[in-house]
């Protein structure tokens, strides 16, 4: 488990800024600090230390822009563990996100939806199994072809 | 119970639907416009399917002999696997910290470490196949797997209307969300009965009975939506302390809406 928490230093890519999260513990903002930059995978952690110590990522080209990100590990070896992942680098927007939270977005909640009849494309609701579909609103829509 | 129609948007709205099992789930597809009922389209749907059952050969952990299975049991490293896995592990590493370790990609079973990120795989996997969709011209879409979903709708036509389905009762809605171009995600106990579980104290979430989370990105959306879900009754606090968009609904059936306005 420990090898795939190592990997994942040079693969957190726009996944990371799509969350949106300031995870940063020393700002996330401020450039990247003169430590090597890791190109693909770091199988093993380079210093033999067990304090805190931050190794970035490359910059991944993403359709937003490129980003990049710096992780904080701390333990070395197998019990290496990632204490914080910052983003260093963001592309100037992301434009889709602005876009969504831009609607003022209208959800009607009513106490009976009209009397329970309602217009709907789709249904989303806790995940279906191939059982519960059967008895499901969006089963029923699958069968309307309008 | 309910009445729901098939919403009928302009006169050259006609929807096209097409169903499939794959995942052990449900996949419904919905096409409007220009591509939808030709062979364009049914192409298109053709390359989701491909698309979704890739992921599941890489990711279900039901099979032995699928990608993630054989990194859980320590014959591949992930170096070894396509670059999608470490991506779909990074998914669950952030989600994990954001929930104070409540969601997890390894579960203990038996004092055994498992790797499971179920919980990240479908969104991001409808995400991924939905991409073919996008490529198609003047049209229109709304990709479902059990009950997570994406959207798209070009401007000149009605937003499609997404069914907020009652977790008490899944022939009932208890709201409709209109969306242009987003996705709508929904964690709840319904339908496979108390599925999602915290991952440190092993328990289903009480006090909320689903929370459904709307975003431009249904890999998000899916994570949110079950992140928000182990909050149990503290759903709609962190929804909204996380500036997201949905709609929580509470064990008696009363639904509130989290916006970020």
């Amino acid at each position: 488990m420990n090898r795939i928490v190592l990997w994942l230093m040079s693969t957190l890519t726009v996944l990371v800024l799509l969350f949106g999260y300031r995870t940063s513990l020393g700002g996330a903002d401020q450039p990247a600090s003169p430590v090597a930059p890791i190109v693909g995978a770091a199988a093993e952690p380079t210093t033999a230390g067990s304090g805190a110590r931050t190794v970035t990522g490359p910059a991944a080209q993403t359709r937003y822009g490129p980003v990049q990100v710096e992780l904080t590990l701390s333990g070395t070896g197998a019990a290496t563990t990632i204490d914080d992942v910052a983003v260093i680098q963001y592309p100037s927007q992301d434009h889709r996100d602005a876009e969504i939270n831009g609607y003022a977005l209208p959800i009607l909640i009513q106490e009976t939806l009209d009397q329970q009849s309602a217009d709907v494309d789709m249904v989303s609701g806790a995940t279906y199994t191939s059982v519960g579909y059967r008895s499901s609103l969006q089963a029923a829509l699958d069968q309307a072809q309008a | 119970m309910t009445v729901v129609r098939v919403a009928s948007g302009g006169t050259d709205a006609r929807v096209v639907r097409h169903v499939a099992q794959i995942m052990g789930m449900p996949i419904s597809l919905a096409l409007r416009g220009r591509r939808a009922g030709t062979s364009v389209g049914a192409a298109a749907w053709e390359e989701v399917q491909a698309s979704l059952r890739w992921s599941d050969e890489v990711f279900s952990t039901w099979r032995p002999e699928s990608t993630i299975s054989r990194l859980g049991r320590g014959e591949l490293a992930v170096a070894d696997c396509p670059p999608e896995v470490a991506e779909v592990l990074a998914i669950g590493e952030v989600a994990r910290r954001a929930t104070g370790g409540a969601f997890a990609v390894c579960r203990v079973v038996d004092g055994r470490e498992v790797l499971d990120p179920s919980g990240v795989v479908k969104g991001w996997a409808v995400d991924r196949a939905s991409a073919v969709l996008r490529d198609l011209d003047d049209t229109d879409f709304t990709l479902a797997a059990g009950g997570d979903l994406v959207c798209s709708a070009v401007l000149d036509r009605p937003a499609w209307r997404i069914g907020i389905e009652d977790p008490r009762d899944p022939s009932r809605l208890v709201a409709v969300v209109p969306v242009r171009d987003g996705a709508v995600a929904t964690s709840g106990a319904v339908h496979r009965g108390e599925h999602v579980r915290h991952a440190v104290t092993g328990r289903a979430p009480a006090g909320v009975a689903s929370v459904s989370v709307v975003h431009s990105s249904l890999t998000i959306a899916d994570v949110e939506a079950t992140c928000g879900y182990l909050q149990g009754a503290g759903a709609t606090a962190w929804l909204r302390e996380r500036g997201r968009t949905g709609v929580v609904v509470m064990p008696d059936g009363a639904a509130e809406v989290v916006s970020r306005r």
